[in-house]
């Protein structure tokens, strides 16, 4: 059990490429927190840091009150499960599991205790101990993968996107699974995903990476009810927010996408950005079809998605026919070449500088 | 399932086929069975005629302690070529592969060795080590040790095997990096996690995912000890002092051709033809099945 703070860690590889740009983060103890980002914004790089695999260029890593940016990655009380599983190929996986107890110094007795221990709660039956990993599906062999890491007893567990070489079924199960484990075990846990769904799911806290900047560090309803730039919103939420130019009148009260009739802005308006060019967001399951009405935006339908649960309505509006997309509850009839009278709810209005893609308000 | 596609009748595929069957035929099919029948027979002292004796030629080498002194002394001479250059080969491979700069420089340079003839290594190698002009013996000589593989037949054999593992730690050394490289990184990762230093991590786990590539070249370097040394042994010490390093390819040649015991020759060129075949089964057979974990 520990915390783990990062201050000012900062990533610059000898070929001057800089991997990560300062991140400030202090994870409480038995924390689940999940960074997540496109590939590339430098989250593995991030988590190899935290690891001990790859060098800090500057900044103070510590976990449980510990400086350790000069600790080999065995000193660090930490465990990782890696993308591939990592697993040996030669070895049992009892002797997976043992590999590192063994040279911890561990008796027999007591690395056979832990091995069944960690069986027991990933439901790994005895004769799947004396398989070897390609012997096995590949469920089981991430099983294997965290039985490795809780054999360990660690600090913190590290995860470098586990569910990513699994089908899309066996995903949402071991997702479960991991999210069950990690609040039973209450071990401090770290985890990289590009998936935003299972980042979503699984964290505490999340902190979106973008090309190694921390755009946004909080909870998931933080970030899906406020997120701070024009990335995050984009990022977070399937399917992904709508984004117009617009304007908000002198007064700070309406917001006007070219062409179209203004709308009000909730929450007594904003004032000190009044007269400002923007750009408007909106959820697609924040968009409804209403009866004709005065405010109501002509959206023309070019391609739907019937999801059973919802549709998703794809089409265009205004003169400069942006794209739009409306989630709908359950099943409609509706069809390309349709033109709808679409509401946007002035409460769930997101609005970003065009410049510097922060949010307003 | 692949899918048969069927081509009327031709000509064609024959053709060029052909080639490939002239060049088998007249290179390796007719000389083998032509040492396969003149090892049945027994030349006279003067090549005027010869006589179908069926095995006795094949008796005559069984009771021969000559003969079994240089298989025992091939023995030896492959296992120490095979494990010297085999050793070598991975010490460097292990290094090799931390090398991050210039590694394409490093294993240009390291592939050397393996484009020299071997009779020119063997030349090369009798020259540093000749008793009166030779560096290395002029060195020893200097610590005050009198080297003469000219008369010291143990010192014949260490400086051939030198001289021929020389020559195979660079083949060596490719198939060995490469085998080093298609390990992937997160396993040396997850044993640096789990605790493993650099040393326990290529005992645990490097060295056994190596074992099909060491297998590979465990035949390899056995067949290569067995036949293709002849030059080296040839230009090195001819075989002596005293049979010292008369290995069994080259005892063919020198009871064939400076001896003239055609028959007897051809009976140890089919006794060697046969251990060929079986370490090619051997290695077609087991090389990928056995030693995969």
């Amino acid at each position: 059990m520990a915390r783990v703070v990062l201050e000012g860690i900062r990533k610059t590889y000898p070929n001057g490429f800089k991997a990560i740009h300062g991140v400030d983060v202090e994870i409480e103890d038995g924390e689940f927190l999940v960074l997540v980002g496109p590939s590339g914004c430098g989250k593995s790089t991030l988590l190899r840091m935290i690891a001990g695999l790859e060098s800090i260029t500057e900044g103070q890593l510590s976990i449980g009150d510990r400086p350790v940016n000069n600790l080999e990655p065995s000193e660090r009380d930490i465990a990782m499960v890696f993308q591939n599983y990592a697993l040996y190929p030669h070895m049992s996986v009892y002797k997976n599991m043992a590999y590192g107890l063994k040279i911890m110094g561990l008796s027999k007795a007591e690395i056979g205790e832990r091995v069944k221990k960690a069986a027991t709660i990933l439901e790994l039956t005895d004769e799947q101990l004396t398989r070897k990993p390609r012997q096995l599906s590949g469920g089981q062999r991430q099983r294997v993968a965290m039985g490795r890491a809780i054999v360990r007893e660690p600090s913190v567990f590290l995860f470098d996107e586990p569910l990513s070489n699994l089908d899309a079924k066996l995903r949402v199960q071991m997702r479960l699974e991991i999210k069950t484990l990690q609040a039973s075990l209450g071990i401090t846990s770290i985890y990289v995903t590009h998936d935003q769904v299972e980042a979503m799911t699984l964290g505490h806290r999340l902190m979106v990476l973008n090309a190694g900047n921390v755009e946004q560090l909080g909870t998931p309803i933080e970030l899906y009810q406020r997120p701070a730039s024009l990335f995050v919103a984009g990022f977070i939420g399937s399917p992904a927010m709508n984004f117009a130019e617009a304007r908000i009148d002198s007064m700070g009260k309406t917001i006007t996408i070219s062409g179209q009739e203004a709308l009000p802005l909730g929450d007594g308006g904003m004032a000190e950005h009044g007269g400002k060019d923007v750009i408007l967001g909106v959820r697609p399951e924040h968009l409804e079809l209403v009866a004709e009405a005065p405010d109501a935006v002509p959206m023309t339908v070019t391609m739907v998605e019937q999801l059973g649960a919802d549709t998703l309505v794809h089409g265009h509006f205004g003169e400069s026919r942006s794209d739009l997309t409306v989630r709908l509850e359950g099943i409609r009839n509706i069809k390309g070449g349709e033109v709808l009278p679409i509401r946007v709810s002035p409460d769930h209005l997101h609005v970003f500088d065009p410049k510097t893609e922060r949010r307003l308000s | 399932m692949l899918k048969n596609v069927h081509f009327g009748p031709s000509v064609l595929p024959f053709l060029l086929v052909l080639p490939q069957i002239v060049v088998t035929l007249v290179f390796f099919i007719w000389p083998a069975s032509q040492a396969l029948y003149q090892s049945l027979l027994l030349e006279d002292a003067f090549g005027l005629k010869s006589e179908f004796v069926w095995f006795r030629n094949f008796e005559a080498l069984v009771s021969d302690p000559l003969y079994w002194h240089s298989f025992k002394i091939t023995i030896v001479f492959s296992f120490l070529v095979a494990f010297l250059s085999m050793s070598f080969a991975l010490l460097l491979a292990l290094f090799a592969d931390r090398v991050i700069k210039g590694s394409g420089a490093y294993r240009t340079l390291l592939i050397w060795p393996y484009a020299v003839a071997p009779v020119t290594a063997g030349a090369l190698w009798v020259f540093m080590f000749n008793p009166t002009l030779g560096i290395v013996s002029y060195a020893l000589s200097a610590l005050g040790y009198e080297w003469n593989h000219q008369l010291n037949g143990e010192e014949a054999m260490g400086l051939v095997v030198m001289a021929s593992a020389w020559k195979q730690v660079a083949y060596n050394f490719l198939f060995f990096l490469a085998g080093l490289q298609s390990i992937p990184k997160s396993l040396i990762e997850a044993a640096a996690i789990d605790g493993a230093g650099p040393i326990r991590r290529t005992f645990d786990i490097v060295l056994p995912l190596l074992s099909p590539t060491t297998f590979f070249l465990l035949v390899v370097n056995i067949v290569y000890a067995f036949f293709e040394t002849f030059g080296v042994i040839h230009v090195v010490t001819s075989g002596g002092p005293a049979g010292a390093t008369n290995i069994l390819v080259y005892k063919v040649f020198s009871d064939g051709f400076v001896g003239l015991d055609l028959g007897g020759s051809a009976a140890q060129s089919v006794i060697l033809m046969i251990m060929v075949i079986g370490l090619t089964v051997i290695q077609f057979k087991y090389v990928e099945k056995r030693v995969a974990y």
